[in-house]
């Protein structure tokens, strides 16, 4: 079986110097890293540490006052976000990018089926064959672990854990190489963060999915990621291994962090 | 024969920040080697830094200063100094840890928890799964119990099942803390015979054990920790 710790040579994503202010405000600075395939990155800190304009600067909704992020296209070749031709970003929103909204009511459409969210992003990459699309989005609702009885409602009649599983199927379905994750588990309730949690790690590895998620809440940082960046004040703080940060960490922030969690 | 482990002076303390910046010297001037098919035993009274030095070989402690050479994929790599992507490779290739506590994921059944270490290194599912069964049912985890999550199990059962979880791979170096603690002495000789069939196949383990009894049967060599000890 191909690893894609061993097919990822190359890296998927770098961010170079990344800064972004809005007037006298750093919300970002000087932030440097590199995402291999197959790789999960969890960017943690309190609110206002920049990890959302960090996010956004990354998935190219957001341009960096200065600094750059750079993305490898399917030809193999590492592409300035910025350069990128209206034709090359449409691809990336629809197929080789996924981003999963803490509100499930920002990433879905609420008042159409589950199984129109889900087709629909096939529809935008040129799939036509209506049974086809009917089967592909069924498949992808039992892989959430949603009822197909349910695919005709419209997912404002689902409960919010639901709606999560359902977000996370109508980005997946494209087979995209990176997702982005904003507090996937924000609002939700423990116990259905914790099946939600089992089943993105899951789907993570089995795809051999690139993902960057911004999360405050530890736990969630510990079973999903691989690397740890820890923000505060607009400034990536420390930065490692998950189990390192979270079991050794260095940075008087990381160790307040780390110790205000509750012991399981 | 090349070293499988080879530890050069290596250094670890704490600074707590939360108070007052107060730092704690753990370990420092570790050294020693561990070769194929070898164990060596860690002693030393609790506090004296045994499991900080086998949590650093596991590149989950950071250290201060020093090497902790790991043979991996026939060289030798500085896993003080290595980058995160390279030590997950380590992790999956080279060496593997058994904790004393097994930290589950909700709901994966016992079967799975066994096979994944197998699973993620490419073996098909149900070979994975056949050899998790098989070390379940040597380790006496009764076969009604392997669909269920382990996370109800008592505290035996539970480090039998971490135990299975980590004696599943066929990695070449095994670090093992304490893993007969709380178990009763019929599974603590069947620990001491998986640890022989390791060493039999050539796996150079580091370990951490309480019980003089296990620490005859198992240790080839015994490295007193506390002559690492930092004062301060």
């Amino acid at each position: 079986m191909a690893d894609a710790q061993d097919a990822g040579d190359q890296p998927l994503l770098v961010a170079e110097n990344l800064s972004k202010n809005y007037g006298r405000l750093a919300a970002c600075r000087d932030i440097s890293f590199t995402l291999y395939p197959g790789e999960v990155l969890a960017i943690v800190g309190e609110s206002g540490s920049g990890k959302t304009t960090l996010l956004q600067m990354l998935s190219a909704q957001l341009a960096p006052t200065s600094g750059r992020v750079s993305y490898r296209m399917r030809d193999g070749v590492l592409r300035d976000l910025n350069s990128l031709g209206e034709a090359e970003r449409r691809f990336l929103f629809r197929t080789d990018w996924g981003y999963v909204h803490q509100d499930p009511a920002q990433g879905l459409r609420m008042a159409v089926s589950a199984g129109a969210n889900v087709g629909e992003r096939l529809m935008a990459v040129g799939w036509n064959h209506y049974g086809r699309i009917r089967d592909t989005a069924s498949s992808w609702l039992e892989r959430v672990e949603i009822d197909t009885a349910r695919i005709d409602d419209a997912p404002r009649t689902y409960s919010g854990g639901m709606r999560q599983r359902l977000q996370i199927a109508r980005n997946l379905v494209t087979e995209p190489r990176l997702v982005f994750m904003d507090e996937p588990t924000g609002g939700l309730d423990v116990s259905v963060q914790a099946r939600l949690l089992d089943l993105m790690r899951n789907l993570v590895s089995e795809l051999r999915l690139a993902a960057i998620v911004v999360t405050h809440d530890l736990a969630v940082a510990r079973l999903l990621s691989h690397r740890v960046m820890v923000m505060k004040g607009g400034q990536v703080i420390e930065t490692g291994l998950t189990d390192q940060v979270l079991d050794d960490p260095h940075e008087p922030y990381t160790q307040l962090l780390v110790s205000s969690i509750l012991p399981p | 024969m090349p070293a499988m482990i080879k530890i050069v002076n290596a250094e670890k303390s704490f600074t707590m920040h939360l108070q007052g910046g107060v730092r704690l010297p753990v370990v420092r001037g570790v050294n020693f080697e561990v070769n194929a098919g070898e164990c060596v035993v860690l002693s030393g009274p609790s506090g004296a830094g045994k499991s900080s030095i086998l949590k650093m070989i596991f590149g989950n402690y950071r250290c201060d200063g020093g090497r902790i050479g790991i043979r991996h994929d026939g060289a030798l790599l500085d896993l003080a100094k290595a980058e995160p992507r390279d030590v997950l490779r380590v992790r999956r290739d080279t060496i593997g840890y058994v904790s004393q506590f097994l930290r589950a994921v909700p709901r994966v059944p016992t079967l799975d928890v066994v096979a994944e270490p197998l699973i993620v290194t490419g073996a098909p599912r149900e070979r994975a799964r056949e050899q998790a069964g098989n070390l379940l049912r040597t380790l006496n985890i009764p076969e009604r119990l392997w669909t269920l999550p382990p996370s109800t199990f008592s505290g035996g059962e539970q480090q039998r099942v971490n135990i299975a979880r980590g004696f599943i791979s066929d990695l070449p170096i095994l670090l093992l803390d304490e893993p007969t603690a709380s178990l009763d002495a019929r599974n603590r000789e069947v620990v001491v015979g998986l640890i022989d069939d390791k060493k039999r196949a050539g796996v150079a383990m580091v370990a951490i054990v309480h019980d003089d009894e296990v620490r005859r049967l198992i240790a080839d060599s015994v490295v007193d920790v506390t002559s690492f000890a930092a004062a301060a």
